[in-house]
């Protein structure tokens, strides 16, 4: 099946994305999921009502300034109590850059995110290697896949200890490789993980910036022609068919 | 009014890049004698009354879901510091 095709039959999926106080891209992640076919519903930090949507992404941002720590304070959220009460439930959960850094203070996902070990602010076009193509939103990759998508953040280096690692890597978690060069000096090149069920996903850098062609990244079919990110929604859309 | 301090570390474990940055500047101002530094964050709780085991405790729960994050960090200090001054000694 196409990702065209998966456009016109899925369109009645209903994706939140949820808009916490410093969030900057709820848009593009909504305009995301419309381009790949789903019917994107705006969502409110304060609002512990998801509205019955079929599944959630956390936006990129800095949610609170990142004021105490990245995440730290959206993570108490009245929609996030009911986030975590979905994705407990099996309901799929991407969390992008500010928004993996809230999955992880709300222990939806292990490990956390420090300050870049070069301590600047990096925005760039970044290789990924897909590592598992096996979650909610990366089956529409393969796993070994190379793809091109921003990165931009301050508190973008991924630790946890190394029996978390171990783990992470053993279970098949570790969703996303940075490729070429690791940008932010997460440990073993992680740039995303998922949780046991595959339904929560949280990675570093940005799909929902390369998603049209015109406004992505640089790729082989031209300047700023790259869509590399768009599989994220199309592959939920179809895990939602197939749920 | 009473105050409670509360005194959260990065893990030792934990690479710093902060501190790392604070001590290669060290030593360009002439202060040679510091081979490390690590950088943690200090909050002061206010609380109206008496700070009472019960206000202790609750500023301990506090630092434990809030105030830090265990995968990265240690709560290393939780006081009545109500005696004490905000004014730094020189």
């Amino acid at each position: 099946m196409s990702a065209d095709t998966a456009g016109t039959t899925l369109s009645s999926a209903r994706i939140g994305v949820i808009t916490f106080p410093g969030t900057l891209d709820d848009r593009d992640a909504a305009r995301a999921v419309r381009l790949a076919g789903g019917e994107p519903v705006s969502l409110f930090h304060a609002d512990g009502d998801l509205q019955g949507v079929d599944a959630v992404v956390l936006p990129g941002g800095f949610s609170y300034g990142d004021y105490l720590r990245a995440g730290a304070i959206s993570r108490f959220a009245p929609a996030m109590d009911a986030v975590v009460d979905a994705a407990r439930g099996g309901m799929p959960v991407l969390g992008i850059c500010n928004g993996f850094q809230v999955l992880t203070e709300a222990h939806l996902l292990p490990g956390s995110m420090v300050k870049n070990d070069h301590l600047h602010f990096v925005c760039r076009e970044q290789i990924l290697s897909v590592e598992n193509a096996g979650t909610a939103w990366t089956n529409r990759y393969t796993t070994g896949q190379q793809i091109t998508i921003p990165l931009k953040n301050q508190d973008g280096q991924f630790v946890a200890d190394e029996r978390t690692l171990d783990e992470l890597e053993g279970e098949g978690r570790v969703a996303f490789r940075y490729v070429g060069t690791n940008p932010n000096g997460s440990r073993r090149d992680i740039a995303g993980i998922s949780n046991a069920a595959g339904n929560v996903v949280g990675l570093m850098p940005h799909p929902e910036h390369a998603v049209e062609a015109g406004f992505g990244p640089d790729s082989a079919d031209g300047r700023r022609a790259g869509t590399d990110g768009l599989g994220f929604f199309t592959s939920v859309l179809a895990s939602l068919v197939h749920a | 009014m009473g105050r409670v301090v509360v005194e959260v570390m990065p893990k030792p474990e934990i690479l710093d890049p902060q501190g790392k940055a604070v001590v290669g500047a060290l030593p360009r101002l002439g202060f040679t004698q510091f081979s490390g530094v690590r950088q943690g964050k200090r909050f002061e709780l206010e609380v109206d009354g008496e700070v009472t085991p019960e206000v202790l405790e609750a500023a301990r729960q506090a630092a434990g879901t809030l105030l830090s994050n265990p995968v990265i960090e240690d709560v290393v200090r939780v006081a009545d510091a109500s005696e004490e001054s905000t004014e730094v000694s020189a």
